[in-house]
């Protein structure tokens, strides 16, 4: 089923327009954050509380000769000094990362990125902790550092990784997917084959709140609390409770409110280690918080894909395969948060919207001297980059074939009865209707009203392009016989307990960064048992107060977590059809659910609401037999497929012919995420991924010079959009709900983020056509974009 | 060093380093954690308070430059009770998402409202241009000024006399 809605308009429709279930309603978080009442990681305060700070490394690479900490210990608010050889002591110097490598805790024989971590100081109060870290002498023996990705398996390069057994280069790994002599054959007798080199520059998710923790170890009852910045408290529980040997029940880890995460909030880092080892060490709660410097040098980046894409398709606009050989940069350590089986994340999804005859990828990933990462800022495990290349690569066959980039598009989508689509890469797509979705976008933009305007403009030496893309997303992982991190199924729990009086309290697996999920998850229960959202209270974020899952990235929330909620309130609805055929003296099959009571069939007089079942459930009265009292449940779901959202995108942009700066003048987004439980929450959501998605187009790049200095080090240099360089969002959206979930929903969060880059990169290279470019690297900075207008297209790095 | 201040309307008075920065003495010795600390470098606005009714960023005023000084922090905004305009549009237009930011941009807001009540769309793109928000995209920002804006009138009457607002 497939249903067009017209654009929403903004509207603000109170809650009592529509109390119970899906729909605009306004959020329950907000009160507090209005307030300033919100609760983050730095908010906490703990009587006796000590202050961390993490000593980094100013090289790239570097041998450690000596640390003396002698003048910090005797700093007299100084409680602990701790270096690598310290934890080392303890076999804690090094730990997994989330893709089975290992990463330094504290830096131990060498230093292999800027900003690596080489000690800790335990203070009483920040300032002095830092202090404390200007007394710390180390000395280091510099060598040479491998920046240049594409030197890093040269011959000569010098091995970062010599902490590895028999580790003789920097190779990381290999991966490939696809058919390769398929598609050789098809490349062979193609009419038309493009190539083009598209770099997807190293980013930085850089969310609002940094990364930080208090650790509180009791050591009486050897309990452990965390307050973290976590996405994913469970699983961050597992991991610690393996890494460290405490015993995991013994270990409570708490994400409170969390200022964006964007995936910069999914790995472990070592400054939680440090701080759980300095609330051991010194039987105190123990707060750490990374300055900005310290998250965007350090933590979890994104992309750093150098990508050859190769495209086939006949003279008349069909594409036949896409073939692909990507050089992936993942830093020093492999910290990549990925199902274990993906090393490349979901980039096997390269094949796009599109309907070919044969694809290939050929990876090969690299340790260089920089920060470990990879998969983060809302990429959908490397959709961004494989989304990137498709649109990317069929825009250079527009231009080679001088069709429209827009109905070289129709041309190729994959047909409403192709579903469900088995790729050429092996990845089944639930549910699509392209399409209306592409010409949906075409209509709200007025495309082609925008191609005279933009011939007209061509003709006075003017700069206007329009910039499209299609895309199609997998969240939602995943299915646990596919899918685990670190072997942990990537399943997700829901309980649902409805109290005597009918109000109720679900808890949750995952985790909100901003997503509202204290709203929607109240208004998926809502749907399923008829108590308004006011009425149900959303715990999540306490690992001894909810079921175990694996959190929240990759837009899985609503494709996993969404459908536990939607299922565990089915699951007591049933039990409370039972009570009720008991109280109505019915049969069980007698009765209709009407929104909220159960009814005997054509008798609308004798009903019971849900509340009135709670209360007998709870009560002194008799049950049916074998129904145990208490209204409750609680189910663990594993999503049989990923879902797989799509949208289409349309961007124009002006460039100004005398300095290349680029304005983003409008930009519509048509999204369908299936079954959409709180449009206003998804426009939010869309609107957040486009402004990622200019911010990556046209300004953000994590740059090194060639001593391996970070370049992107401070929000003087890293530059996020404003709200000056975004323009007024327009939003549409068909509905095409996936058949596997239960109400039919796909997950939004990541869906802008992914689909938008191409969109305003074919934008900007459309403007420029008058110069004769085809391709144009980001991030198209003013400086960028005058290269390229003089003929010196410059790869970023 | 010894200084004093009003905050939030009530006189306040500390021993403090000389080097405290403002939005770690609001923070950990006032226990006002809804103004907020994001990048150091004066970029991300999300520790943005007033002195004397302007919009600064405390994370680049020290402590005692406010010394003999007004702060107003976000939790001076509800009077009485009453949510300001400013926090009711922000919730009814969803100009917020994981709400770090969004205490400095209503303390930015409520400024510009007071200046001028009826700010354009570019006015208010401009008001806000120090401040980043990594979640909204800034649309639903855009609205929920606007918003206040137009319900501002509402209030009036309602504030208490002496209101720096």
């Amino acid at each position: 089923m497939t249903v067009t809605e017209p654009t929403a308009t903004p509207e603000f429709v109170d809650n009592d327009q529509k109390p119970v279930g899906h729909g605009r309603m306004l959020r329950k978080e907000d009160p507090r954050f209005v307030r300033g009442l919100g609760k983050y990681v730095d908010d906490i305060q703990l009587p006796g509380m000590l202050h961390l700070a993490i000593l980094r490394s100013p090289l790239a690479h570097a041998r450690i000769v000596s640390i003396d900490t002698s003048a910090a210990e005797a700093h007299p608010k100084v409680k602990a000094v701790v270096t690598g050889a310290a934890l080392a002591e303890q076999n804690l110097a090094w730990m997994p990362t989330l893709s089975n490598d290992v990463q330094a805790v504290l830096a131990t024989d060498k230093v292999r990125f800027q900003g690596q971590e080489v000690a800790f100081v335990v203070a009483e109060d920040r300032y002095s902790a830092r202090d404390a870290l200007e007394l710390i002498d180390v000395e280091y023996e510099e060598l040479e550092p491998v920046i240049d990705v594409r030197r890093a398996l040269a011959d000569d390069a010098p091995v970062i990784r010599d902490d590895l057994e028999n580790k003789a280069n920097n190779h990381c790994f290999d991966w490939e997917t696809g058919d390769a002599t398929a598609t050789e054959a098809v490349f062979d007798s193609a009419d038309v084959i493009v190539s083009e080199d598209i770099v997807y520059p190293r980013v930085h998710p850089a969310p609002m709140e940094t990364c930080g923790c208090v650790a509180d170890y009791e050591r009486v009852d050897g309990k452990l609390t965390l307050w973290c910045t976590s996405q994913a408290p469970h699983a961050h529980r597992t991991v610690y409770a393996l890494v460290a040997g405490l015993p995991e029940h013994k270990i409570r880890i708490i994400a409170p409110d969390i200022g964006g995460g964007f995936g910069n909030k999914v790995p472990i880092y070592p400054g939680y280690v440090c701080s759980i080892v300095a609330s051991l060490v010194t039987g105190k709660p123990v707060k750490w918080m990374e300055d900005r410097t310290e998250n965007l040098v350090s933590t979890g980046f994104a992309r750093d894909y150098v990508m050859r894409g190769e495209i086939a398709a006949t003279k008349d606009g069909k594409i036949l395969a896409i073939r692909t050989n990507v050089l992936a940069d993942h830093g020093a350590f492999n910290g990549t948060a990925a199902p274990i089986k993906y090393p490349a994340g979901f980039f096997g999804v390269f094949t796009g919207s599109y309907d070919l005859q044969a694809a290939y990828c050929k990876m090969t990933a690299v340790y260089t001297n920089k920060a470990p990462g990879g998969v983060a800022y809302a990429c959908s495990f490397r959709i961004t980059e494989a989304v990137y290349l498709v649109e990317r690569i069929v825009d250079c066959l527009a231009y080679e074939l001088d069709m429209d980039p827009a109905e070289l598009r129709l041309r190729n989508l994959i047909k409403p009865d192709q579903f469900p689509y088995e790729t050429r890469t092996g990845w089944v797509y639930d549910s699509g209707n392209y399409e209306p979705a592409m010409r949906k976008a075409m209509e709200m933009a007025g495309y082609d009203e925008l191609r005279r305007e933009q011939a007209e403009k061509r003709d006075r030496g003017e700069l206007m392009g329009i910039g499209v893309s299609f895309f199609t997303e997998a969240v939602g992982a995943g299915p646990r016989k596919d899918m685990d991190i670190l072997g942990l199924g990537m399943a997700d729990g829901c309980e649902l307990r409805v109290h005597p009086t009918g109000k109720a309290v679900v808890r949750l697996s995952v985790k909100t960064q901003g997503q509202g999920h204290e709203t929607t998850y109240a208004q998926i229960v809502a749907e399923e048992i008829g108590i308004p959202p006011a009425d149900i209270e959303v715990v999540h974020g306490d690992t001894d107060n909810t079921p175990f899952g694996l959190g929240t990235y990759g837009s899985r929330s609503t494709p996993v977590s969404g459908a536990a909620a939607a299922l565990v309130a089915r699951k007591v609805r049933d039990k409370a059809q039972i009570i009720a055929s008991g109280m109505l003296e019915v049969s069980v099959a007698d009765l209709e659910w009407v929104k909220g009571s159960f009814q005997v069939k054509g008798d609308p007089t004798s009903a019971v609401t849900i509340q009135d079942i709670a209360m007998r459930a709870h009560g002194a009265g008799d049950l049916p037999e074998g129904i145990e009292g208490a209204l409750e449940a609680q189910v663990c779901y594993n999503p049989e497929n990923l879902t797989y959202p799509f949208g289409a995108y349309i961007c124009v942009v002006d460039v100004d012919p005398g300095t290349g700066q680029v304005k983003v003048r409008r930009f519509v987004a048509v999204d369908d995420c299936g079954t959409r439980i709180n449009p206003m929450i998804i426009e939010g959501q869309v609107h957040g991924g486009l402004t990622d998605g200019v911010g990556m187009a046209l300004m953000e790049i994590v740059a090194f010079d060639e001593e391996g200095n970070c370049l992107g080090g401070s929000l003087m240099d890293y530059l996020i959009p404003t709200a000056l360089e975004v323009p007024d969002w327009e939003t549409g959206h068909t509905v095409t709900p996936s058949p596997h979930h239960p109400i039919g929903a796909k997950g939004v969060g990541e869906s802008a983020t992914v689909g938008s880059p191409p969109a305003i990169v074919n934008a900007v290279v459309d403007a420029l056509k008058p110069y004769r470019i085809r391709h144009a690297d980001m991030p198209l900075t003013p400086s960028r974009v005058w290269d390229a207008m003089q003929g010196r297209p410059t790869p970023p790095i | 060093m010894q200084v004093t201040m009003t905050v939030n309307g009530a006189e306040v008075t500390a021993d403090i380093e000389p080097r405290l920065l403002l939005v770690h003495f609001l923070r950990d010795h006032l226990g006002l954690t809804g103004t907020h600390w994001g990048c150091d470098t004066s970029n991300c606005g999300t520790c943005v308070v007033w002195l004397d009714g302007e919009p600064v960023k405390s994370c680049t005023v020290l402590t005692a430059m406010a010394g003999g000084h007004e702060v107003r922090t976000v939790e001076d905004l509800e009077r009485d009770g009453e949510l300001d305009p400013v926090q009711q549009g922000f919730i009814q237009c969803h100009g917020l998402q994981c709400g770090f930011c969004t205490p400095g941009m209503m303390m930015t807001t409520r400024a510009l409202l007071d200046r001028n009540p009826n700010p354009s769309e570019d006015e208010i793109r401009e008001a806000i241009s120090g401040q980043i928000c990594r979640c909204t995209g800034y649309s639903t920002i855009v609205r929920s000024v606007q918003w206040a804006a137009a319900h501002d009138g509402d209030r009036e009457g309602t504030v208490p006399a002496g209101s720096t607002s």
